[in-house]
């Protein structure tokens, strides 16, 4: 077998130029795919952490009725002394933070246009809040006590010429099913680098929220951030009671986890097509080398090397071709993925519902570096069966005689 | 003792519609020990023949029998395990795998039968010797002369200890020099160490190193007279 390799290796010396450049197409569409499934990956990481930090935290609780789509701001779909259970949840040692917000569905008025909005009331104090105070460009958060001011985010506030200072009407859904409306001044402007969420997220404090839809001391939701996500199940299985319902960060981003699933089936699909146009080069190499060495398959046989043997040898050269192949695709993909990180990709939210960040960046796992090797070797292996056949099948004397003619 | 024979074998190709016989009804047995030259005009079936005694190619027609077994009834990987362990071959062109050095051309067929490591590197270095190459285990077939090559492939031949060698023509791409050598060592193996040679030429002067010499003329055989040697 040892000899084998040596053979297939030096055969493959022989041309050099044309194993590099065969190895070399393969190792370009590995390292395009690397760059592909690291985009892929880094859009669903980044996805996930940013939707988690902003918006669905790790574990919410919420009444068993509550409706996410229409946020519901009927009393019977709200938590009831959403303090109180967020502060019961704060002493569990495995939770970092909790607070409970209110959503209501909303129009921002200005002058002539109406801008479909959603208000969230948060605490502005509390540690979920984090993201936002940290991601104030102008003027300030709101305080807790705040009657009269909105915190808006950047795009909101490009779009219609808002600044600090500005006032504008925000109408709001209530409780009984009518729309209030109020004056308020615009505090401060945010910018989560998230246009998914920042374009349509106006911030208020809970207790201005809960005053203006009629909520009373109720909250569409307690939001709870762990020290570990992974106790997410865990944690959610300690909390129980009547009426109420724990949703996990896996369940609230079930966009996204989809998204993921579906984006690693269509990527096998892409590798398969993107290696077996590779795979074709290497094929064709191999072809060639069938071609020309086949006075030398004669003599082998000749020595009274059996099919298998010589098989063997012209699969020890694709393989050594694909080895080198994949060797070469993972530095560049390695290369391309660095590059593209640390330049990005600017981009426009297309998928609704998912914040993706305003630049493209790719992060390689280990995961995809070594499916994808796998994968290369495996179809260039497979695709190598029709030349290492084709060698395979000649006849001794055939052979012998066509090297004599060549 | 018998170390291969043939039974009436034809041999006809089919080249579009025309058919051509290169055998047509060839008996003959080889004798442990022998040094038997094939000979006749291009065409004659001298080539045919020594393809089908050492089980490179299959009669139409007719039975071939080496060490014992009926070849004509093997399957393709019994015949390569036979051209293993049995034959040797010395082709016209050289036939080294030019990739290999000339030590690894004639630890090939080795390899190819398992021998150990330590009883190899003893065969190889002793068959090195013994066709005066010592000192060029190293090069490749493109460092080496035509007759060292030719030299390389008896060497390789030889390794297995193979029960008869067939050589096609082994001197017709040589100078006379380098021709007289090889063929003066085809015969001291013969003559010193018992090996059993056939060999094709139609060149005279090789022809005068044989002890049996077989005729062909258009795929018959026409003569098998005892020669002086």
């Amino acid at each position: 077998m040892l000899q084998i390799i040596k053979m297939a290796w030096r055969d493959l010396g022989r041309n050099r130029r044309r194993s590099f450049f065969s190895a070399l197409a393969l190792g370009l569409g590995v390292s395009l795919l690397l760059l592909m499934a690291a985009v892929v990956e880094d859009e669903i990481r980044t996805g996930m952490a940013t939707s988690i930090r902003l918006q669905s935290g790790h574990l919410q609780v919420r009444a068993s009725s509550y409706d996410e789509d229409k946020a519901s701001l009927a009393w019977s779909d709200l938590l009831e002394d959403p303090g109180g259970i967020a502060a019961r949840l704060a002493a569990l040692p495995q939770v970092s933070a909790a607070s409970p917000r209110l959503y209501a569905s909303g129009i921002l008025a200005l002058g002539d246009s109406s801008i479909s909005v959603r208000v969230m009331g948060v605490d502005p104090a509390a540690a979920t809040s984090a993201p936002f105070r940290e991601s104030v460009v102008s003027g300030a958060m709101v305080g807790p006590e705040d009657r009269e001011g909105v915190v808006i985010g950047q795009g909101l506030a490009t779009r219609y010429s808002l600044a600090t200072g500005d006032r504008l009407t925000v109408m709001v859904n209530t409780s009984n099913g009518d729309v209030d409306q109020q004056a308020f001044i615009v505090r401060g402007i945010y910018s989560t680098k998230t246009p998914a969420f920042d374009d349509v997220t106006v911030l208020m404090p809970l207790a201005k929220a809960q005053a203006i839809t009629g909520a009373g001391n109720r909250a569409s939701l307690v939001l709870i951030m762990l020290k570990d996500r992974d106790q997410a199940d865990a944690v959610a299985a300690a909390i129980q009671g009547s009426g109420i319902r724990t949703h996990t960060w896996q369940s609230l981003n079930r966009l996204l986890t989809d998204t993921e699933s579906l984006a690693q089936g269509f990527m096998i699909f892409l590798y398969l097509i993107i290696l077996g146009i590779t795979a074709t080069v290497v094929v064709n190499t191999l072809v060639m080398a069938v071609f020309e060495r086949t006075r030398e398959i004669g003599i082998l046989s000749a020595l009274g090397m059996r099919r298998r043997q010589v098989m063997a040898l012209f699969f020890a050269e694709s393989a050594l071709l694909a080895l080198g192949g994949i060797a070469i695709g993972v530095v560049l993909g390695v290369l391309f993925v660095a590059l593209f990180s640390a330049v990005g990709v600017p981009v426009r939210p297309g998928l609704n519902g998912v914040l993706i960040g305003e630049r493209l960046r790719a992060t390689l796992t280990l995961r995809d570096t070594l499916t994808l090797s796998v994968l290369a070797l495996i179809v260039t292996l497979i695709s190598a069966l029709y030349p290492a056949r084709m060698a395979a099948r000649m006849e001794p004397v055939e052979a012998l005689r066509g090297g004599k003619q060549a | 003792m018998e170390v291969a024979r043939v039974e009436n074998v034809t041999r006809s190709f089919k080249l579009g519609d025309v058919e051509t016989h290169a055998l047509r009804g060839v008996s003959l047995a080889i004798q442990d020990g022998e040094f038997t030259a094939l000979v006749g005009p291009s065409g004659s079936g001298k080539t045919t023949l020594l393809q089908i005694i050492g089980c490179l190619d299959q009669p139409t027609s007719g039975r071939v029998y080496v060490g014992g077994s009926e070849v004509t009834r093997l399957g393709r990987d019994q015949r390569a395990d036979l051209r293993r362990d049995k034959i040797g071959y010395v082709f016209q062109f050289f036939a080294l795998i030019p990739t290999l050095t000339a030590y690894e051309n004639i630890e090939m067929p080795l390899l190819l039968n398992n021998t150990p490591a330590g009883p190899r590197a003893a065969r190889v270095k002793e068959l090195l010797d013994t066709v005066g190459l010592a000192s060029r285990g190293g090069h490749r077939p493109d460092q080496l002369s035509g007759g060292e090559q030719q030299r390389v492939a008896i060497a390789r031949a030889l390794a297995k200890r193979p029960a008869f060698i067939l050589a096609d023509e082994p001197t017709a791409n040589l100078d006379t020099t380098n021709g007289q050598q090889v063929m003066d060592l085809m015969t001291r193996l013969n003559r010193e160490g018992g090996v059993t040679f056939i060999f094709a030429t139609h060149d005279p002067r090789v022809i005068g190193y044989a002890r049996r010499v077989v005729t062909l003329r258009d795929g018959a055989l026409v003569s098998d007279a005892a020669a002086g040697g």
